[in-house]
């Protein structure tokens, strides 16, 4: 069986867990600039260059991640949110990106496999991709509405570099997440569909959007119906929401998308709503017991955790949903769905 | 448009409306603006086929003189940039296949892709199909394969039928799958031609049936070709062949969207010659036509009558249609005429207008009708009255007209000069019968008590935006109860809270005290307060309601604060790395007319329709299923007074920026304004801290040792009261408020814009392309936090900054209360450090009070005044 196989029939008996978010976990090793740059010859500050962990400390991201598979996490995503040439130009490290991504999947392979060893229980492993900071659907200039910054073949090439590193890496599937830019994931899942095609074998994606305000809008302004429509030619193994703002506000999207997709929906929200300071403080119990409610609604497949939380709420979350009956993957409804911002439905 | 053979049903559309204006083969006009880069010009022609229902939007940029790919390009993002027209899917539409991946690669929704066919064989088709798959794209199929274009039933079938076994076998969806089988001209003369719109019917039924899911379309337009300039035949033609096609199956096509006639509504000549022509019914169908179609070339009938319907009415009809729809053009003349019909002046007030407005008052109260178009109700009501009271005067009976259910004294309390809200509280009063007297703003206790005496009002309201008119408000409740008065007192405004009036206005007065969350809510208080029934629950059940709140606030209790020495220890600790550079140009600078063309682009919309009680996101809300249709009227007009504000410059943006040397002592910063050092202290947060957060302080983005810079700022939007006056002279509230809303927008515009300004140039520490919606979200490094805000909550440093910036800059003057004057304006400082951000100091203990009292060198009792909002 296929890793999507066993994935699939995994998340049929019950919810899985997949894990909490790195950034704010290694805020709180508080490293300094040194740490982050280990023995690199790299011109430029490397503080806050989380992906460039994975190999000047790889032993602090190891770290993290055996921390959320002991909490309970089933599906282990990679320390490389950031690890695309574009975004990695900011550090003068884009030349590095292939190898952070390659350490970055064998670390988290190596760790999910020592767990599968220990207890017999299968882990899987997503190879996470961020959107960049570049933006397709946008205009930077205020004056010049018909400009972009970088454009689609650009990005596709940046997002396949990275697709590449990480299959050579071992990851399971690519996790294309936090998208605030339709037109980007469009990009990430041509390049995936590419290494997919150029390796021959099953590359399954993981697709989760993220919302800019309450309305329930990502930045390029898809509701999450639209965005459906956008990315299902993708025929991902899981849809759904990341980030965004906490459990409790991201619940009426979810539900409209758990209502529509036809494959497993996957959510992890953000700690809470940040405080005045922009830091999370919402207690693992309180976004568990939100998150338990997604489960007992059959809203959801797969949970886990971003922004501020940590391997207590992981835990907490997996508590929480142990004896919850996971959602039913609907069938494909009939009918045509198109999209501009918003989604259109054509009767069969 | 007309619906009726276009409409929808059902979970899903039953036919789909594709614009087909925007494309350069079959539009003149667009193919002349294309041509010639007029991209913006080109953007609201897709703009009006949006608005006129088209459902898809069908881009075409086939033509020889053009670089296709780069006109696609730029086109595609141009309309990605407005969100009422990139809602809708688009069609990417080009015989070039380099012309639609161009296309493809800017549409970030799932488009539909016109076309792909088997002309060149198999492979080849199959290859496209694969590349539309991974872009996520619908295609739309030809019936056209190696022989050539179908034109037969039987072609037609069959070349869509293996086109379909094909696809769906390589795993595209049935459902991305819609077939055109070719819309070829009738009545052209040429006896071949004449079964071509029955074989299309014909041949989509027999598709539908035959490839399940998928979906077939046409381009119409090619129907009536031989009909060219002839706009009535044409579209008689096209209404009348979907009247066919549609239930035979055609379940999309590319239509002039807005130009649809209703199949019922042609004349039935024309109808019955264009049947004959689409359906073959007779042989000497095109004739028939051709000799009629003369005849109808140039009407419009629809139009005409649609023009002429309300116009028409009884003249107390009219008035009420004006009222409910808020049309002033003829409400004057409307108004002479019914006075003339009725015996008395004030039966036409009594009658037809209190009518049309009951059924405003009545769909506002349900939810169904929203503030704009309430305020411009009341304006045709109060143009009407205006026009009768000279008469009802000359018949000694002035009482009678402006006589209502209650009376209201209101007024924006002393030191604040806020009014928009009370002036919209102050027209829906007036809407439902009450007579307000409005003392306007800045008004002393001693006028509104003496008012309320003098006109012996039925109750009093008071407004206030900033937070020092809290105090005031407490003041006027205090005067009220010395007095010895009873009248029910109301406050309202964005400062004012349940919370704030029953813990400190409400056990000020013994008489009624009622907070009043917004508009819609002021008629039913106002409204229960003069009712024999009502009066005394309402009192009760609100009086009972604040004591509850009292005593809950009194057990809930409050976080704990660390003490100010702790609180400082736990201060941000400075980062070097993060100091902003030295400024550019430092000292001060003047701007004395920005042009307000620049501050129109970057207005943020959210809080204009907020102010009107609307509530949503920009542009969102434009499309709100309760709101829209109020929001995009109100955003339409609001546009309107735009173009004139600027065009005729009504208003002149002035600003002064300082950029200054400064150095930190504690909490406070010194500034070296000219050739004197300023103290600025600032407060620190105190409520106890989780691990790792810290107590914040603005005092904590300067650097500790040696220099630092900081700057500040103060701008107003000058010339408003001409124009005020002129819509008091024409009794036009609606404008009023509207004039007086985008004066506030344009103020926080130009707080913005000046912001940048300093921080890429004056200041210069930035380099930064943002668009207006990151600058809206503070994509930005730096923060320009205004005294009187959480961050800075002493409204009483004003002042002092002010004095630094040289006293009344950017023409920007003080009341007592340290409101600014003009009422949009914006001032504040400017802080550049990479962590610098907001905050809100909320709640100070005694010993930060005390010790900022010492700082400022002032009473304790003065600074506690300064500082109530944050106090226990």
């Amino acid at each position: 069986m296929t890793a999507a196989d066993t994935f699939r029939a995994e998340a049929a008996k019950r919810i899985l867990i997949k894990d909490g978010a790195y950034g704010t976990m290694i805020q709180a090793e508080r490293l300094k600039s040194d740490d982050y740059c280990g023995g690199l010859d790299l011109m430029k500050d490397q503080k806050g260059n989380n992906d460039l962990l994975n190999l000047t400390r790889p032993n602090v991201v190891r770290g993290i991640c055996e921390r959320f598979a002991e909490a309970g996490a089933d599906l282990l995503a990679t320390n490389t949110f950031n690890a695309n040439s574009i975004s990695q130009a900011d550090y003068g490290a884009e030349h590095l990106v292939a190898r952070i991504n390659e350490t970055a999947a064998r670390l988290t392979r190596e760790v999910a496999d020592a767990f599968t060893a220990r207890d017999g229980r299968r882990r899987w492993v997503a190879g996470a991709m961020g959107p960049t900071n570049k933006t397709l659907s946008l205009s930077p200039k205020v004056n010049d509405p018909g400009y972009r910054e970088v454009d689609f073949d650009q990005v596709k090439a940046v997002y396949r570099g990275q697709v590449d590193a990480l299959v050579e890496g071992g990851v399971d599937f690519i996790l294309v997440e936090t998208i605030f830019d339709t037109l980007n994931a469009k990009a990430a899942i041509m390049a995936t569909l590419e290494a997919e095609q150029a390796l021959g074998r099953p590359l399954p994606l993981m697709i989760s959007m993220t919302l800019t305000d309450l309305s329930g809008r990502n930045l390029s302004g898809h509701t999450v119906e639209a965005f459906w429509a956008s990315v299902r030619h993708a025929r991902p193994l899981t849809i759904g929401l990341n980030c965004s703002f906490g459990a409790a506000q991201l619940r009426p999207q979810l539900a409209a998308l758990a209502q529509i997709a036809d494959a497993l929906v996957m959510a992890y929200p953000n700690a809470g709503l940040p405080n005045e300071l922009g830091e999370y403080d919402e207690a693992a119990e309180q976004t568990a017991a939100q998150v338990r409610e997604w489960t007992t609604s059959g809203l959801v497949n797969v949970v886990g955790g971003c922004c501020g939380t940590t391997p207590l709420h992981i835990a907490a979350i997996s508590g929480a949903v142990r004896d919850c009956t996971p959602r039913a993957v609907p069938d494909r409804r009939p009918g045509t769905l198109l999209a501009g911002l918003e989604p259109m439905t054509i009767a069969a | 448009m007309e619906h009726s053979t276009v409409g929808q049903a059902g979970a899903g559309a039953r036919f789909v409306n594709i614009g087909e204006r925007c494309n350069v083969t079959g539009s003149a006009r667009f193919k002349k603006l294309i041509l010639a880069g007029e991209f913006e010009a080109a953007v609201e022609v897709a703009r009006d086929q949006v608005e006129n229902g088209a459902q898809i939007l069908d881009v075409n940029m086939d033509e020889a003189l053009l670089d296709s790919e780069a006109a696609i390009t730029t086109f595609l993002k141009r309309i990605a940039a407005e969100p009422d027209i990139a809602r809708i899917p688009v069609m990417v539409d080009s015989s070039k296949w380099s012309v639609i991946e161009a296309g493809l690669k800017c549409v970030s929704g799932k488009p539909i892709v016109n076309s792909i066919s088997m002309k060149e064989g198999e492979g080849p088709f199959l290859d496209l199909a694969r590349k539309c798959r991974a872009y996520g794209a619908a295609v739309v199929v030809m019936a056209f394969d190696e022989v050539g274009q179908a034109d037969t039933v039987e072609r037609k079938v069959s070349i869509c039928d293996r086109a379909y076994a094909l696809l769906v076998a390589d795993g595209t969806d049935p459902g991305d799958i819609i077939f055109d089988p070719n819309i070829f001209a009738v009545a052209t003369g040429i006896d071949e031609h004449r079964r071509y719109a029955l074989d299309f019917i014909e041949a989509t039924r027999e598709i539908r049936a035959r490839c399940p899911g998928a979906h077939v379309s046409g381009g119409l337009s090619n129907l009536s070709f031989s009909f060219r300039g002839n706009e009535p035949v044409r579209r008689a033609m096209h209404s009348v062949f979907l009247y066919h096609a549609i239930p035979a199956g055609l379940d999309m096509a590319i239509v002039n969207a807005g130009q649809l006639d209703v199949y019922d509504q042609i004349d039935p000549e024309l109808r019955d010659a264009c049947e004959d022509v689409v359906l073959d019914r007779r042989d000497d169908a095109t004739e028939r036509l051709v000799d009629l179609a003369e005849r109808f070339r140039g009407t419009d009938l629809a139009e005409e009558k649609k023009l002429a319907e309300w116009r028409s009415l009884q003249v107390g009809e009219r008035l009420s249609y004006a009222m409910v729809k808020g049309i002033d053009a003829d409400i004057v003349a409307d108004t002479e005429e019914a006075r003339q019909l009725f015996a008395r002046p004030i039966e036409v007030i009594e009658g037809p207008l209190m009518d049309g407005m009951n059924v405003v008052g009545d769909l506002f109260g349900s939810g169904k009708m929203f503030l704009p178009q309430v305020v411009k109700s009341a304006r045709v009501m109060k143009k009407a009255v205006a026009h009768l009271i000279p008469f009802i005067e000359a018949e000694k009976e002035a009482t009678g007209a402006t006589q209502g259910k209650g009376r209201i004294v209101m007024a924006t309390v002393k030191g604040d000069v806020h009014d928009i809200g009370k002036n919209i509280v102050g027209v829906v009063l007036q809407c439902n019968g009450f007579e307000v007297i409005d003392l306007g703003v800045m008004v002393p206790w001693q006028d509104i008590l003496q008012s309320a005496k003098d006109n012996q009002a039925d109750m009093i309201g008071l407004s206030g935006l900033i937070t020092p008119s809290l105090d005031e408000m407490v003041t006027v409740a205090d005067e009220m109860q010395r007095l010895g008065l009873t009248t029910p007192l109301l406050i309202g405004g964005a400062t004012t809270s349940k919370a704030h009036t029953a813990l400190r206005i409400d056990p000020a007065y013994d008489g009624p005290v009622i907070h009043v969350v917004d508009a819609s809510r002021a008629v039913g208080v106002a409204s229960n307060l003069v009712s024999d029934t009502h009066r005394e629950p309402l009192i009760l059940t609100t009086a009972d309601d604040y004591d509850k709140l009292r005593k809950s606030r009194e057990r809930s209790g409050h976080s704990e604060l660390s003490t100010l020495d702790q609180a400082r220890a736990n201060a941000m600790p400075f980062d070097p790395s993060g100091q902003a550079c030295t400024p550019a140009y430092p000292g001060l600078h003047h701007f004395g007319d920005w042009p307000l063309k620049d501050l129109r682009t970057s207005i943020d919309w959210t809080p204009f329709f907020r102010a009107w009680e609307l509530a949503g996101t920009y542009p969102s809300i434009l499309e709100d299923s309760v709101v829209g249709e109020s929001a995009r009227g109100l955003f339409a007009d609001a546009q309107a007074m735009l173009d004139q504000i600027v065009a005729e410059r009504w208003v002149t943006p002035k600003a002064t920026v300082g950029l200054w040397r400064c150095k930190r002592e504690g909490d406070d910063v010194l500034v070296l304004a000219g050739n004197d050092w300023t103290r600025i202290p600032f407060l620190r947060q105190q409520i106890k801290k989780r691990e790792g957060r810290f107590n914040m302080c603005l005092a904590d983005f300067i650097s500790p040792e040696g220099e630092d810079w900081i700057g500040g700022f103060a701008l107003g939007i000058h010339g408003l009261e001409p124009h005020l006056e002129r819509f008091k002279q024409t009794v036009d509230d609606y404008d009023d408020i509207l004039l007086k809303a985008l004066a506030d927008r344009l103020a926080e515009s130009f707080a913005e814009v000046l912001h940048a300004q300093v921080r890429n140039r004056l200041w210069g520490y930035a380099e930064e392309h943002l668009s207006n919606a990151q600058l809206i979200r503070e994509n930005y490094s730096g923060i320009r936090p205004a005294p009187g805000y959480p961050a800075c909550p002493d409204h009483s440093l004003k002042p002092i900054l002010f004095d630094m910036l040289g006293q009344n800059p950017g023409e920007v003057t003080l009341t007592e209360n340290f409101a600014m004057l003009p009422t949009s304006a914006v001032s504040g400082l400017y802080f550049g450090h990479r962590d610098s951000q907001y905050f809100g100091v909320a709640r100070v203990g005694r010993d930060q009070l005390e010790d900022y009292a010492e700082r400022r060198g002032a009473s304790l009792e003065l600074a506690e005044r300064w500082l109530r909002p944050n106090l226990d």
